[in-house]
Protein backbone atom coordinates (compact mmCIF):
# COMPACT_ATOMS: atom_id res chain seq x y z
CA UNK A 1 0.00 0.00 0.00
CA UNK A 2 1.26 3.18 -0.96
CA UNK A 3 1.78 5.69 1.84
CA UNK A 4 0.60 9.41 1.81
CA UNK A 5 2.59 11.95 0.07
CA UNK A 6 5.06 14.00 2.81
CA UNK A 7 6.99 16.71 0.73
CA UNK A 8 5.36 17.45 -2.51
CA UNK A 9 7.47 19.91 -4.72
CA UNK A 10 5.93 21.44 -7.83
CA UNK A 11 7.74 23.80 -10.17
CA UNK A 12 10.80 24.65 -8.08
CA UNK A 13 13.10 27.79 -9.62
CA UNK A 14 15.43 29.59 -8.21
CA UNK A 15 18.61 31.32 -9.62
CA UNK A 16 21.40 33.19 -8.37
CA UNK A 17 21.91 36.41 -10.26
CA UNK A 18 21.99 35.30 -13.71
CA UNK A 19 22.19 32.01 -12.92
CA UNK A 20 19.59 29.50 -13.20
CA UNK A 21 19.78 26.96 -10.99
CA UNK A 22 16.64 25.08 -10.30
CA UNK A 23 14.95 25.32 -13.29
CA UNK A 24 11.44 24.18 -12.19
CA UNK A 25 11.53 20.84 -9.97
CA UNK A 26 8.79 18.28 -9.14
CA UNK A 27 9.43 15.75 -6.63
CA UNK A 28 7.07 13.93 -4.06
CA UNK A 29 8.25 11.98 -1.05
CA UNK A 30 6.20 9.57 0.44
CA UNK A 31 5.82 9.10 4.59
CA UNK A 32 8.57 6.91 5.66
CA UNK A 33 9.96 6.51 2.23
CA UNK A 34 14.15 7.37 1.71
CA UNK A 35 14.34 9.25 -1.65
CA UNK A 36 18.23 9.98 -2.58
CA UNK A 37 19.22 12.48 -4.95
CA UNK A 38 21.61 11.98 -7.58
CA UNK A 39 23.56 14.60 -9.94
CA UNK A 40 26.69 16.20 -10.67
CA UNK A 41 28.62 18.25 -8.54
CA UNK A 42 26.86 21.96 -8.95
CA UNK A 43 23.82 21.06 -10.26
CA UNK A 44 21.74 22.30 -7.37
CA UNK A 45 21.71 19.27 -4.93
CA UNK A 46 22.52 21.62 -1.48
CA UNK A 47 20.14 24.38 -2.98
CA UNK A 48 16.67 22.18 -3.60
CA UNK A 49 17.17 20.69 0.09
CA UNK A 50 17.98 24.35 1.70
CA UNK A 51 14.88 25.00 -0.30
CA UNK A 52 13.23 22.54 1.28
CA UNK A 53 14.34 23.70 4.73
CA UNK A 54 13.26 26.96 4.36
CA UNK A 55 16.88 28.51 4.33
CA UNK A 56 16.93 29.85 0.87
CA UNK A 57 13.43 31.32 -0.74
CA UNK A 58 12.70 30.01 -4.04
CA UNK A 59 12.42 32.44 -6.75
CA UNK A 60 8.99 30.35 -8.24
CA UNK A 61 6.87 26.99 -7.29
CA UNK A 62 5.77 25.07 -4.30
CA UNK A 63 6.61 23.03 -1.34
CA UNK A 64 4.00 21.95 0.57
CA UNK A 65 4.59 19.39 3.33
CA UNK A 66 1.49 17.45 4.76
CA UNK A 67 -0.45 18.97 2.68
CA UNK A 68 0.36 22.58 3.66
CA UNK A 69 2.42 25.37 1.84
CA UNK A 70 5.64 26.39 3.33
CA UNK A 71 6.47 29.03 1.40
CA UNK A 72 6.25 32.49 2.19
CA UNK A 73 5.16 31.71 5.45
CA UNK A 74 6.21 34.05 8.80
CA UNK A 75 9.32 33.33 10.86
CA UNK A 76 7.45 31.43 13.58
CA UNK A 77 5.45 29.33 11.31
CA UNK A 78 9.56 28.65 9.47
CA UNK A 79 10.36 27.78 13.41
CA UNK A 80 7.93 24.97 14.00
CA UNK A 81 8.60 23.66 10.77
CA UNK A 82 12.29 23.33 11.80
CA UNK A 83 11.41 21.56 14.80
CA UNK A 84 10.09 18.84 12.96
CA UNK A 85 13.20 18.67 10.31
CA UNK A 86 16.78 17.95 11.08
CA UNK A 87 19.61 18.27 8.73
CA UNK A 88 23.08 17.58 8.22
CA UNK A 89 24.61 20.20 5.96
CA UNK A 90 27.37 18.67 3.28
CA UNK A 91 30.41 21.07 5.40
CA UNK A 92 29.01 20.11 8.69
CA UNK A 93 28.38 23.56 10.15
CA UNK A 94 29.40 22.60 13.43
CA UNK A 95 28.86 25.42 16.20
CA UNK A 96 32.92 25.98 17.08
CA UNK A 97 32.05 28.32 20.10
CA UNK A 98 29.96 24.82 22.01
CA UNK A 99 31.63 21.79 22.45
CA UNK A 100 31.07 18.40 20.55
CA UNK A 101 27.75 17.28 22.75
CA UNK A 102 26.59 20.98 23.56
CA UNK A 103 26.36 20.77 19.27
CA UNK A 104 25.22 17.29 19.23
CA UNK A 105 22.19 18.23 22.39
CA UNK A 106 21.87 22.14 20.93
CA UNK A 107 18.01 21.64 20.25
CA UNK A 108 17.59 19.80 24.17
CA UNK A 109 19.33 22.40 25.58
CA UNK A 110 17.86 25.41 23.92
CA UNK A 111 14.55 24.24 22.72
CA UNK A 112 13.41 21.67 25.09
CA UNK A 113 15.18 23.07 28.15
CA UNK A 114 16.67 19.39 29.44
CA UNK A 115 18.72 19.83 31.81
CA UNK A 116 22.47 19.67 31.17
CA UNK A 117 23.44 16.58 32.55
CA UNK A 118 20.57 14.56 30.91
CA UNK A 119 21.28 16.08 27.72
CA UNK A 120 24.87 15.11 28.25
CA UNK A 121 23.96 11.36 28.52
CA UNK A 122 21.24 11.18 25.39
CA UNK A 123 24.08 13.08 23.03
CA UNK A 124 27.36 10.45 23.84
CA UNK A 125 24.57 7.64 23.57
CA UNK A 126 23.83 9.30 19.90
CA UNK A 127 27.26 9.72 19.49
CA UNK A 128 27.96 6.16 20.00
CA UNK A 129 25.33 5.32 17.65
CA UNK A 130 27.41 7.54 15.42
CA UNK A 131 30.63 5.41 15.96
CA UNK A 132 32.44 8.60 18.16
CA UNK A 133 33.47 7.29 21.71
CA UNK A 134 32.64 9.02 24.35
CA UNK A 135 35.71 10.99 24.74
CA UNK A 136 35.30 12.52 22.16
CA UNK A 137 32.38 14.78 23.67
CA UNK A 138 34.18 17.12 25.41
CA UNK A 139 36.61 18.18 22.54
CA UNK A 140 36.10 21.25 20.52
CA UNK A 141 35.11 20.73 16.92
CA UNK A 142 38.39 22.46 15.45
CA UNK A 143 39.83 19.43 17.04
CA UNK A 144 38.01 16.50 15.30
CA UNK A 145 38.83 14.94 11.52
CA UNK A 146 36.50 15.75 8.53
CA UNK A 147 34.70 12.43 8.86
CA UNK A 148 34.71 13.05 12.69
CA UNK A 149 33.17 16.06 12.28
CA UNK A 150 30.24 15.04 9.66
CA UNK A 151 29.19 12.31 12.07
CA UNK A 152 28.74 14.66 14.62
CA UNK A 153 26.31 16.80 12.15
CA UNK A 154 24.16 14.07 11.76
CA UNK A 155 24.14 13.15 15.33
CA UNK A 156 22.79 16.55 15.37
CA UNK A 157 20.23 15.86 13.12
CA UNK A 158 18.78 12.89 14.40
CA UNK A 159 19.07 13.43 18.24
CA UNK A 160 15.07 14.89 18.08
CA UNK A 161 14.26 11.98 16.21
CA UNK A 162 12.05 14.27 13.61
CA UNK A 163 9.92 13.50 11.27
CA UNK A 164 11.69 14.88 8.09
CA UNK A 165 15.94 14.55 7.76
CA UNK A 166 17.76 15.96 4.81
CA UNK A 167 21.34 14.94 4.55
CA UNK A 168 23.68 16.61 2.52
CA UNK A 169 26.29 14.16 1.63
CA UNK A 170 26.44 11.95 5.06
CA UNK A 171 29.12 9.45 3.90
CA UNK A 172 31.57 12.02 1.81
CA UNK A 173 34.93 12.09 3.47
CA UNK A 174 34.02 8.51 5.15
CA UNK A 175 36.00 5.33 5.13
CA UNK A 176 34.02 2.37 3.34
CA UNK A 177 33.61 0.76 6.69
CA UNK A 178 32.56 3.97 8.38
CA UNK A 179 30.33 4.90 5.59
CA UNK A 180 28.54 1.69 6.06
CA UNK A 181 28.02 2.51 9.30
CA UNK A 182 26.75 5.40 8.34
CA UNK A 183 24.33 3.85 5.67
CA UNK A 184 22.74 1.38 8.39
CA UNK A 185 22.01 4.54 10.85
CA UNK A 186 20.44 6.13 7.82
CA UNK A 187 18.31 3.39 7.12
CA UNK A 188 17.30 2.82 10.34
CA UNK A 189 16.48 6.37 11.24
CA UNK A 190 13.39 5.97 8.29
CA UNK A 191 13.01 2.35 8.89
CA UNK A 192 13.12 2.49 12.45
CA UNK A 193 11.68 5.55 13.57
CA UNK A 194 9.55 6.01 10.58
CA UNK A 195 11.63 9.02 9.49
CA UNK A 196 10.86 10.33 6.07
CA UNK A 197 14.40 11.58 4.67
CA UNK A 198 15.97 12.69 1.40
CA UNK A 199 19.93 12.13 1.46
CA UNK A 200 21.96 13.90 -1.32
CA UNK A 201 25.09 11.46 -2.76
CA UNK A 202 27.67 10.89 -4.99
CA UNK A 203 28.01 7.54 -3.27
CA UNK A 204 26.79 4.84 -5.38
CA UNK A 205 26.83 1.91 -2.77
CA UNK A 206 25.41 4.00 -0.16
CA UNK A 207 22.47 4.99 -2.40
CA UNK A 208 22.18 1.55 -3.24
CA UNK A 209 21.76 0.46 0.84
CA UNK A 210 19.71 3.23 1.87
CA UNK A 211 17.23 4.25 -0.99
CA UNK A 212 13.84 3.03 -1.47
CA UNK A 213 13.99 5.65 -4.67
CA UNK A 214 16.40 7.59 -6.61
CA UNK A 215 15.76 10.75 -8.53
CA UNK A 216 18.38 12.35 -10.63
CA UNK A 217 18.71 15.73 -11.03
CA UNK A 218 20.75 17.59 -14.37
CA UNK A 219 20.12 21.12 -15.56
CA UNK A 220 18.07 22.24 -12.97
CA UNK A 221 15.31 19.44 -13.06
CA UNK A 222 14.67 15.70 -11.94
CA UNK A 223 14.89 14.02 -15.40
CA UNK A 224 14.67 10.21 -13.80
CA UNK A 225 13.41 8.58 -10.61
CA UNK A 226 12.38 5.13 -9.88
CA UNK A 227 13.53 2.49 -7.47
CA UNK A 228 17.11 1.30 -7.46
CA UNK A 229 16.33 -1.98 -9.33
CA UNK A 230 14.70 0.35 -12.05
CA UNK A 231 18.00 2.50 -11.97
CA UNK A 232 19.98 -0.90 -12.82
CA UNK A 233 17.70 -1.73 -15.50
CA UNK A 234 17.06 2.01 -17.30
CA UNK A 235 17.95 2.57 -20.52
CA UNK A 236 18.23 6.37 -19.62
CA UNK A 237 21.83 7.68 -20.66
CA UNK A 238 22.22 10.70 -18.41
CA UNK A 239 21.39 7.59 -15.29
CA UNK A 240 23.60 4.94 -17.15
CA UNK A 241 26.56 7.37 -17.84
CA UNK A 242 26.67 8.63 -14.13
CA UNK A 243 26.03 5.07 -12.14
CA UNK A 244 28.45 3.97 -14.37
CA UNK A 245 30.33 7.06 -13.98
CA UNK A 246 31.86 7.32 -17.54
CA UNK A 247 33.43 10.62 -18.72
CA UNK A 248 31.81 10.03 -22.29
CA UNK A 249 27.87 10.22 -22.49
CA UNK A 250 25.07 13.01 -22.93
CA UNK A 251 26.59 14.74 -19.19
CA UNK A 252 29.00 17.09 -20.65
CA UNK A 253 31.43 18.34 -18.02
CA UNK A 254 32.49 22.13 -18.09
CA UNK A 255 35.99 22.74 -17.40
CA UNK B 1 29.05 65.67 -27.28
CA UNK B 2 27.43 68.15 -24.01
CA UNK B 3 24.70 65.78 -23.09
CA UNK B 4 26.92 62.42 -23.32
CA UNK B 5 29.50 63.78 -21.18
CA UNK B 6 26.22 64.34 -18.68
CA UNK B 7 25.01 61.37 -19.11
CA UNK B 8 28.68 59.41 -18.31
CA UNK B 9 28.91 62.03 -15.33
CA UNK B 10 25.53 60.97 -14.04
CA UNK B 11 26.17 57.21 -14.41
CA UNK B 12 29.48 57.68 -12.75
CA UNK B 13 27.79 59.41 -10.06
CA UNK B 14 24.50 57.20 -9.78
CA UNK B 15 26.05 54.02 -9.49
CA UNK B 16 27.80 54.63 -6.35
CA UNK B 17 24.72 56.57 -5.12
CA UNK B 18 22.40 53.47 -5.87
CA UNK B 19 24.52 51.15 -4.10
CA UNK B 20 24.40 53.20 -1.12
CA UNK B 21 21.14 53.59 -1.14
CA UNK B 22 20.63 49.90 -1.29
CA UNK B 23 23.44 49.53 1.55
CA UNK B 24 21.64 52.20 3.43
CA UNK B 25 18.15 50.15 3.59
CA UNK B 26 19.97 47.08 4.45
CA UNK B 27 21.34 48.67 7.27
CA UNK B 28 18.26 50.01 8.15
CA UNK B 29 16.71 46.54 7.90
CA UNK B 30 18.98 44.73 9.97
CA UNK B 31 18.53 47.93 12.68
CA UNK B 32 14.48 47.23 13.02
CA UNK B 33 14.65 43.39 13.12
CA UNK B 34 17.95 44.33 15.89
CA UNK B 35 15.41 46.38 17.90
CA UNK B 36 12.52 43.60 17.95
CA UNK B 37 14.49 40.67 18.54
CA UNK B 38 16.43 42.72 21.30
CA UNK B 39 12.54 43.04 23.37
CA UNK B 40 11.19 39.45 21.98
CA UNK B 41 11.62 36.22 24.13
CA UNK B 42 13.49 33.92 24.55
CA UNK B 43 16.86 36.02 25.77
CA UNK B 44 19.79 33.84 25.69
CA UNK B 45 21.20 34.73 29.20
CA UNK B 46 24.71 32.66 28.72
CA UNK B 47 25.46 34.07 25.27
CA UNK B 48 25.08 37.77 27.15
CA UNK B 49 27.32 37.22 30.08
CA UNK B 50 29.98 35.44 27.61
CA UNK B 51 29.50 39.03 26.16
CA UNK B 52 29.67 41.01 28.83
CA UNK B 53 33.19 39.50 29.91
CA UNK B 54 35.09 39.54 26.39
CA UNK B 55 33.44 43.52 26.27
CA UNK B 56 33.85 44.66 29.82
CA UNK B 57 36.48 42.21 31.66
CA UNK B 58 39.13 42.29 28.81
CA UNK B 59 38.64 45.68 27.42
CA UNK B 60 39.95 47.35 30.61
CA UNK B 61 43.34 47.71 30.13
CA UNK B 62 43.10 48.96 26.90
CA UNK B 63 40.56 51.63 28.35
CA UNK B 64 42.94 51.83 31.15
CA UNK B 65 45.83 52.71 29.05
CA UNK B 66 44.03 55.04 26.98
CA UNK B 67 42.26 57.22 29.47
CA UNK B 68 45.44 57.74 31.60
CA UNK B 69 47.28 58.66 29.03
CA UNK B 70 44.54 61.10 27.34
CA UNK B 71 44.24 62.54 31.03
CA UNK B 72 47.86 63.28 31.22
CA UNK B 73 48.49 64.58 28.40
CA UNK B 74 45.61 66.66 28.40
CA UNK B 75 46.69 68.23 32.11
CA UNK B 76 50.07 68.97 30.29
CA UNK B 77 48.66 70.47 27.19
CA UNK B 78 46.45 72.82 28.71
CA UNK B 79 48.79 74.11 31.24
CA UNK B 80 51.37 75.37 28.55
CA UNK B 81 48.67 76.65 26.98
CA UNK B 82 46.90 78.80 29.31
CA UNK B 83 50.23 79.82 30.45
CA UNK B 84 49.60 82.49 27.82
CA UNK B 85 46.39 83.45 29.52
CA UNK B 86 47.80 83.18 32.73
CA UNK B 87 45.41 81.27 33.58
CA UNK B 88 46.97 77.48 34.47
CA UNK B 89 44.65 77.15 37.71
CA UNK B 90 42.05 76.15 35.14
CA UNK B 91 44.36 73.01 34.48
CA UNK B 92 41.87 70.91 36.58
CA UNK B 93 38.89 71.85 35.93
CA UNK B 94 39.80 71.43 31.86
CA UNK B 95 41.21 68.15 32.27
CA UNK B 96 37.14 67.05 34.50
CA UNK B 97 35.58 68.57 31.19
CA UNK B 98 37.52 67.48 28.80
CA UNK B 99 37.77 63.78 29.97
CA UNK B 100 34.41 63.01 31.16
CA UNK B 101 32.56 65.25 27.99
CA UNK B 102 35.25 64.15 25.34
CA UNK B 103 38.11 62.15 26.26
CA UNK B 104 36.85 58.88 28.03
CA UNK B 105 34.04 58.17 25.83
CA UNK B 106 35.48 58.47 22.07
CA UNK B 107 38.52 57.21 22.47
CA UNK B 108 37.58 54.37 24.82
CA UNK B 109 34.53 53.91 22.17
CA UNK B 110 37.44 53.91 19.29
CA UNK B 111 39.76 51.36 21.03
CA UNK B 112 36.50 49.21 21.53
CA UNK B 113 35.22 49.46 18.26
CA UNK B 114 38.97 47.94 17.08
CA UNK B 115 38.85 45.84 19.52
CA UNK B 116 35.71 44.25 19.52
CA UNK B 117 33.97 45.37 16.49
CA UNK B 118 36.35 43.45 14.52
CA UNK B 119 36.12 40.20 16.64
CA UNK B 120 32.20 40.31 16.35
CA UNK B 121 32.33 40.76 12.78
CA UNK B 122 34.90 38.26 11.88
CA UNK B 123 32.92 35.74 14.95
CA UNK B 124 29.32 36.15 13.00
CA UNK B 125 30.97 36.32 9.52
CA UNK B 126 32.97 33.22 10.30
CA UNK B 127 29.69 31.87 11.06
CA UNK B 128 27.91 33.15 7.80
CA UNK B 129 30.14 31.65 5.61
CA UNK B 130 30.98 28.43 7.39
CA UNK B 131 26.79 27.99 7.30
CA UNK B 132 26.57 28.42 11.15
CA UNK B 133 24.11 30.49 11.19
CA UNK B 134 22.23 28.93 8.64
CA UNK B 135 22.34 25.87 11.01
CA UNK B 136 21.16 27.61 13.74
CA UNK B 137 18.13 28.20 12.00
CA UNK B 138 17.09 24.98 11.42
CA UNK B 139 17.67 23.85 15.20
CA UNK B 140 14.61 26.30 15.49
CA UNK B 141 16.87 29.11 17.21
CA UNK B 142 16.45 32.62 15.61
CA UNK B 143 20.11 33.91 14.78
CA UNK B 144 19.07 37.31 15.97
CA UNK B 145 18.03 36.22 19.03
CA UNK B 146 20.95 34.29 19.69
CA UNK B 147 23.94 35.77 18.15
CA UNK B 148 22.81 39.71 17.51
CA UNK B 149 20.50 40.62 20.54
CA UNK B 150 23.28 39.47 23.35
CA UNK B 151 25.68 41.79 22.04
CA UNK B 152 23.85 44.33 21.21
CA UNK B 153 22.61 44.56 25.07
CA UNK B 154 25.85 43.83 26.38
CA UNK B 155 27.05 47.27 23.89
CA UNK B 156 24.58 49.15 25.10
CA UNK B 157 25.60 47.76 29.18
CA UNK B 158 29.21 47.88 28.92
CA UNK B 159 30.19 50.78 27.07
CA UNK B 160 29.00 52.98 30.16
CA UNK B 161 30.77 50.75 32.96
CA UNK B 162 34.01 51.42 30.79
CA UNK B 163 33.86 54.67 29.88
CA UNK B 164 32.88 55.66 33.82
CA UNK B 165 36.07 53.70 34.95
CA UNK B 166 37.95 55.39 32.45
CA UNK B 167 36.71 59.08 33.81
CA UNK B 168 38.17 58.18 37.00
CA UNK B 169 41.61 56.78 35.69
CA UNK B 170 41.66 59.95 33.13
CA UNK B 171 41.33 62.27 35.69
CA UNK B 172 43.75 59.96 38.10
CA UNK B 173 46.24 61.11 35.54
CA UNK B 174 45.75 64.92 34.76
CA UNK B 175 46.24 64.54 38.66
CA UNK B 176 49.55 62.86 38.48
CA UNK B 177 51.14 65.33 36.21
CA UNK B 178 48.99 68.21 37.75
CA UNK B 179 50.98 67.77 40.98
CA UNK B 180 54.04 65.55 40.47
CA UNK B 181 54.93 67.72 37.12
CA UNK B 182 53.46 71.20 37.41
CA UNK B 183 54.06 71.23 40.62
CA UNK B 184 50.08 72.18 41.63
CA UNK B 185 49.31 71.65 45.43
CA UNK B 186 47.65 68.06 45.78
CA UNK B 187 44.64 69.89 47.92
CA UNK B 188 44.20 72.83 45.60
CA UNK B 189 44.07 70.45 42.91
CA UNK B 190 41.42 67.95 44.13
CA UNK B 191 39.49 70.75 45.57
CA UNK B 192 39.16 72.86 42.09
CA UNK B 193 38.01 69.28 40.46
CA UNK B 194 35.48 69.04 43.10
CA UNK B 195 33.93 72.94 43.14
CA UNK B 196 33.65 72.98 39.06
CA UNK B 197 32.53 69.51 39.21
CA UNK B 198 29.16 68.85 36.84
CA UNK B 199 27.01 65.86 36.85
CA UNK B 200 25.78 66.71 33.00
CA UNK B 201 29.60 66.51 32.41
CA UNK B 202 29.71 62.91 33.22
CA UNK B 203 25.85 61.91 32.48
CA UNK B 204 26.27 63.35 29.11
CA UNK B 205 29.48 61.29 28.47
CA UNK B 206 27.86 57.64 29.52
CA UNK B 207 24.86 58.39 27.36
CA UNK B 208 27.43 58.81 24.88
CA UNK B 209 29.34 55.89 25.31
CA UNK B 210 25.56 53.58 25.25
CA UNK B 211 25.03 54.98 22.03
CA UNK B 212 28.38 54.32 21.03
CA UNK B 213 28.24 50.60 21.80
CA UNK B 214 25.63 50.40 20.37
CA UNK B 215 26.82 51.37 17.15
CA UNK B 216 29.84 48.94 17.87
CA UNK B 217 27.75 45.98 18.16
CA UNK B 218 25.45 47.22 15.31
CA UNK B 219 28.25 47.21 12.78
CA UNK B 220 29.67 44.12 13.86
CA UNK B 221 26.97 42.18 14.31
CA UNK B 222 25.75 43.59 10.48
CA UNK B 223 28.88 43.33 8.63
CA UNK B 224 29.35 39.89 10.03
CA UNK B 225 26.17 38.77 9.15
CA UNK B 226 26.27 39.96 5.64
CA UNK B 227 29.85 38.51 4.64
CA UNK B 228 29.93 36.13 2.03
CA UNK B 229 32.56 34.33 -0.16
CA UNK B 230 34.92 32.75 2.45
CA UNK B 231 38.08 34.37 4.10
CA UNK B 232 38.51 37.31 1.94
CA UNK B 233 34.71 38.06 2.60
CA UNK B 234 35.35 38.02 6.05
CA UNK B 235 38.16 40.16 6.50
CA UNK B 236 36.56 42.52 4.40
CA UNK B 237 33.72 42.41 6.53
CA UNK B 238 35.82 42.92 9.51
CA UNK B 239 37.78 45.81 8.15
CA UNK B 240 33.94 47.80 7.25
CA UNK B 241 33.17 46.90 10.80
CA UNK B 242 35.73 48.41 12.36
CA UNK B 243 35.69 51.08 9.69
CA UNK B 244 31.79 52.12 9.88
CA UNK B 245 31.88 52.26 13.71
CA UNK B 246 34.62 54.65 13.82
CA UNK B 247 32.89 57.12 11.81
CA UNK B 248 29.43 56.29 12.86
CA UNK B 249 30.87 57.03 16.24
CA UNK B 250 32.87 60.36 15.41
CA UNK B 251 28.91 61.90 13.78
CA UNK B 252 26.90 60.90 16.41
CA UNK B 253 29.75 62.41 18.93
CA UNK B 254 29.21 65.34 17.38
CA UNK B 255 25.43 65.29 17.16
CA UNK B 256 24.83 64.20 20.77
CA UNK B 257 26.90 67.23 21.82
CA UNK B 258 24.27 69.48 19.94
CA UNK B 259 21.70 67.83 21.62
CA UNK B 260 23.60 68.16 25.27
CA UNK B 261 25.41 71.32 25.18
CA UNK B 262 24.11 74.01 22.38
CA UNK B 263 21.40 76.02 23.68
N1 LIG C 1 24.36 31.39 -1.92
C1 LIG C 1 24.67 31.25 -3.24
N2 LIG C 1 24.95 32.33 -3.97
C2 LIG C 1 25.26 32.22 -5.27
N3 LIG C 1 25.32 31.08 -5.93
C3 LIG C 1 25.06 29.95 -5.27
C4 LIG C 1 24.73 29.97 -3.88
N4 LIG C 1 24.53 28.71 -3.47
C5 LIG C 1 24.72 27.94 -4.56
N5 LIG C 1 25.04 28.67 -5.64
C6 LIG C 1 25.30 28.17 -6.99
O1 LIG C 1 24.34 27.19 -7.27
C7 LIG C 1 24.92 26.09 -7.93
C8 LIG C 1 24.53 24.80 -7.27
O2 LIG C 1 25.13 24.73 -6.00
P1 LIG C 1 24.92 23.51 -5.02
O3 LIG C 1 25.72 23.80 -3.80
O4 LIG C 1 23.48 23.23 -4.84
O5 LIG C 1 25.59 22.32 -5.83
P2 LIG C 1 25.53 20.78 -5.46
O6 LIG C 1 24.66 20.12 -6.46
O7 LIG C 1 25.22 20.59 -4.04
O8 LIG C 1 27.04 20.35 -5.75
P3 LIG C 1 27.99 19.38 -4.88
O9 LIG C 1 27.63 18.01 -5.28
O10 LIG C 1 29.37 19.74 -5.36
O11 LIG C 1 27.75 19.68 -3.46
C9 LIG C 1 26.42 26.33 -7.96
O12 LIG C 1 26.79 26.61 -9.27
C10 LIG C 1 26.66 27.51 -7.09
O13 LIG C 1 27.57 28.36 -7.70
MG1 LIG D 1 26.16 20.19 -2.38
Amino acid sequence: MEKEIKISIRNLQKSFGKKQVLRGVDLDIRAGESLVVIGGSGTGKSVLIKCIQGLLTPDEGSIKIDGEETIGKNARHLRDLNARMGMLFQGGALFDSLSVWENVAFSLLENKKISRDKAKLEAVRVLRQVGLASDVADLSPSELSGGMQKRVGLARAVITRPEIILFDEPTTGLDPIMADVINDLIVESAKGLGATTLTITHDMASARKIADKVAMLYEGKIIWQGTVKEMDKTDNPYVCQFINGCAQGPIKMEF
Amino acid sequence: MMTRNFQNFLRALGKPLVLFIIRFGELVQFLVKTLYHCFAPPFYFKNFGRQLLDMGFYSLPVVGLTTIFAGMVIALQSYSGFARFGAESAVASVVFISVTRELAPVLSALMVAGRIGAAMAAEIGTMRVTEQIDALQTLSTNPFKYLVAPRVWSGLIVLPILVFLGDIIGIFGGYVVGVYKLGFNPANYINSTLENMEALDIISGLVKASVFGFIIALMGCYNGYRSKGGAQGVGEATTNAVVSASILILIFNYILTEVFFSK
